[in-house]
């Protein structure tokens, strides 16, 4: 294959890379790799493995054709032009609003003090969901474990996407809603969708006969 | 001393101005062997003016006040003005009218790598002339433009504004599952479009149609698929410029039924150029048969505008390293 596929490290590699072996890209090179970050093949293509944040920049300025990603990245990131071309239906998490267990405090801010507090790492995706259902929110944008913000008190409730709701549970916290479901995605730059488009509909065809994704 | 200057411009320097200029001159020449003759306009319009048109997502985005509180704007494209110019001093002129501009225009985009806010375009705006004569024309002298500036990978996408919707109407999809289908479309989501095709009321044909036909792109042979029976006009009109464009643009220009152009006055054909070495567009244009009557003069016309700094930024991609 021609085409240059980024590949998002973490918590979808391991099922990216099943998928990649399907359509005929060798993977095992990367399997074998944790440090490699670019894996070239003899057709001028390859695989370029990143952070799962960063697939939708390289797809849109064109270092990769297509690209894996999940839903909630590309939420985050809306403003991205690449072409999304398929729902994979792996890496299935929920976004949800989240808040201690008990009483809802998030609910009570809400009430008495017309505004609450949520910590999260998806400030867009957030600040959207409050518009959306009109209430007040004061988003604090957090870099790492969301879950000590509203240990700390620092925050009434968070936004944040969630697989097993394990995290949440060990943390005293409780699902309050649910705010979208997000699979993995694929994606491609608007260019090479046309300029590669035998390639790419390739891919695609191969996608859909393996796995009978939608 | 740092003196900073507004997110999104900047200076340019001899070293590139040359080459930016070099890029004018080939245009410019292209432009006027072809009979255009070029036109300048205000960077600054009242907005009630520029809001006669819908321009979608492309809208001014830098506003200012005069001494008398109206409300000034940066235009955001050139297509507009032209079409204020043409209802106003040339009401009734013979036509076709046949104008070229390179000037500067003020989006309120992301800045990245070749986007800026203000940026440079070159193009041309052909009134009078209908579909598909016109936008036959305004292909060939779009190529010939190219071609004098020395691109050599570029392709060109065609597509047409209205195929999708009259699409949606002769399968009866309507209210607000149709502005759904068209948002997701217009956001170039196809995992979205699917879902919401699943979620009409029409036969597994008619649904496959929908999903299908915005992925269609590639060479002429990919429209044989569609001998007959759905969105005939449209097609017919897309098949008719294929036809109709010189020997030079036939090698270029590629078919792509899913093109969805940001700006919201396009009313048939549109297109798109594209570049291996460079993951956006580098301009594009289309029919906007319903614009200038909003300006006093019901008129069909065709346009397209390269965008400059892009082009340069595709020319020196494609230099052998």
């Amino acid at each position: 294959v021609s085409l240059t596929f980024a590949v998002p490290r973490g918590a979808l590699l391991a099922e990216t890379l099943d998928l990649l072996e399907g359509l005929g890209v060798a993977t095992a090179e990367v399997r074998d790799n944790d440090r490699k970050l670019l894996f070239a093949d003899d057709g001028g293509g390859g695989l370029i493995t990143m952070r799962p944040s960063d697939v939708p920049t390289y797809v849109e300025a064109g270092a990769a054709d297509l690209g894996i990603t999940g839903k909630d990245v590309l939420m985050e990131q809306s403003e991205r032009s690449v072409i999304e071309l398929v729902d994979l239906r792996y890496g299935r998490c929920r976004m949800v609003l989240a808040s201690a267990a008990g009483e809802d405090r998030a609910a009570e801010a809400l009430r008495r003090l017309g505004v609450m507090r949520v910590a999260t790492k998806y400030p867009r995706i957030a600040a959207g969901y409050f518009e959306r259902t009109g209430r007040q929110a004061e988003i604090v944008e957090v870099k790492g474990s969301v879950e000590l913000a509203p240990l700390t008190g620092m925050v009434e409730a968070i936004v944040d996407l969630t697989a097993t709701g394990s995290t949440l549970a060990h943390n005293g916290l409780v699902e309050r809603e649910q705010i979208a479901v997000c699979t993995a995605r694929l994606i491609a730059n608007p260019v090479a969708h046309k300029l590669k488009a035998t390639e790419v509909d390739a891919v695609l065809a191969r996608l859909r006969a393996a796995e009978g994704v939608a | 001393m740092i003196h900073p200057i507004p997110s999104g411009t900047r200076d340019v320097l001899p070293d590139e101005m040359r080459e930016l200029r070099a890029i004018e001159s080939a245009v410019r020449a292209t432009f006027e062997r072809l009979d255009y003759g070029e036109i300048s306009t205000p960077a600054l319009e009242y907005e009630d003016t520029l809001a006669r048109a819908d321009v979608g997502d492309a809208k001014p985005t830098y506003r200012l006040f005069d001494e008398q509180g109206a409300v000034l704007v940066l235009r955001s494209d050139m297509t507009v003005p032209i079409a204020r110019v043409v209802g106003t001093r040339y009401p009734t002129a013979p036509l076709p009218l046949r104008f070229y501009y390179l000037a500067h225009a003020y989006r309120g985009v992301r800045p990245q790598r070749g986007q800026p806010r203000e940026f440079l375009q070159a193009g041309i705006e052909l009134v009078g002339s209908p579909s598909p004569e016109g936008t036959i024309e305004a292909l060939n002298v779009l190529c010939a433009a190219l071609e004098a500036v020395g691109l050599e990978g570029y392709r060109v996408g065609l597509g047409d504004a209205s195929l999708f919707p009259t699409l949606l109407d002769e399968l009866g999809v309507a209210g607000e599952s149709r502005g759904r289908i068209l948002h997701e479309l217009y956001s170039q989501d196809f995992a979205g479009l699917e879902r919401e095709v699943a979620r009409l009321d029409i036969d597994a044909d008619a649904a496959g149609l929908l999903v299908r036909v915005p992925q269609v792109r590639g060479e002429s042979a990919v429209l044989d698929d569609f001998a007959g029976g759905v969105a005939d006009a449209a097609l017919a009109s897309v098949r008719a410029v294929l036809e109709g464009v010189d020997a030079k643009a036939r090698r270029r220009v590629i078919v792509d039924l899913g093109l969805a152009r940001a700006l919201g006055y396009y009313t048939g054909a549109v297109f798109e150029v594209y570049d291996p070495a460079l993951g956006v567009p580098l301009g594009g244009g289309g029919r906007y048969d319903d614009l200038l009557g909003r300006f006093g003069r019901g008129l069909p016309a065709v346009g397209f505008a390269l965008n400059v700094e892009r082009l340069h930024i595709a020319l020196m991609g494609e230099e052998p390293r």
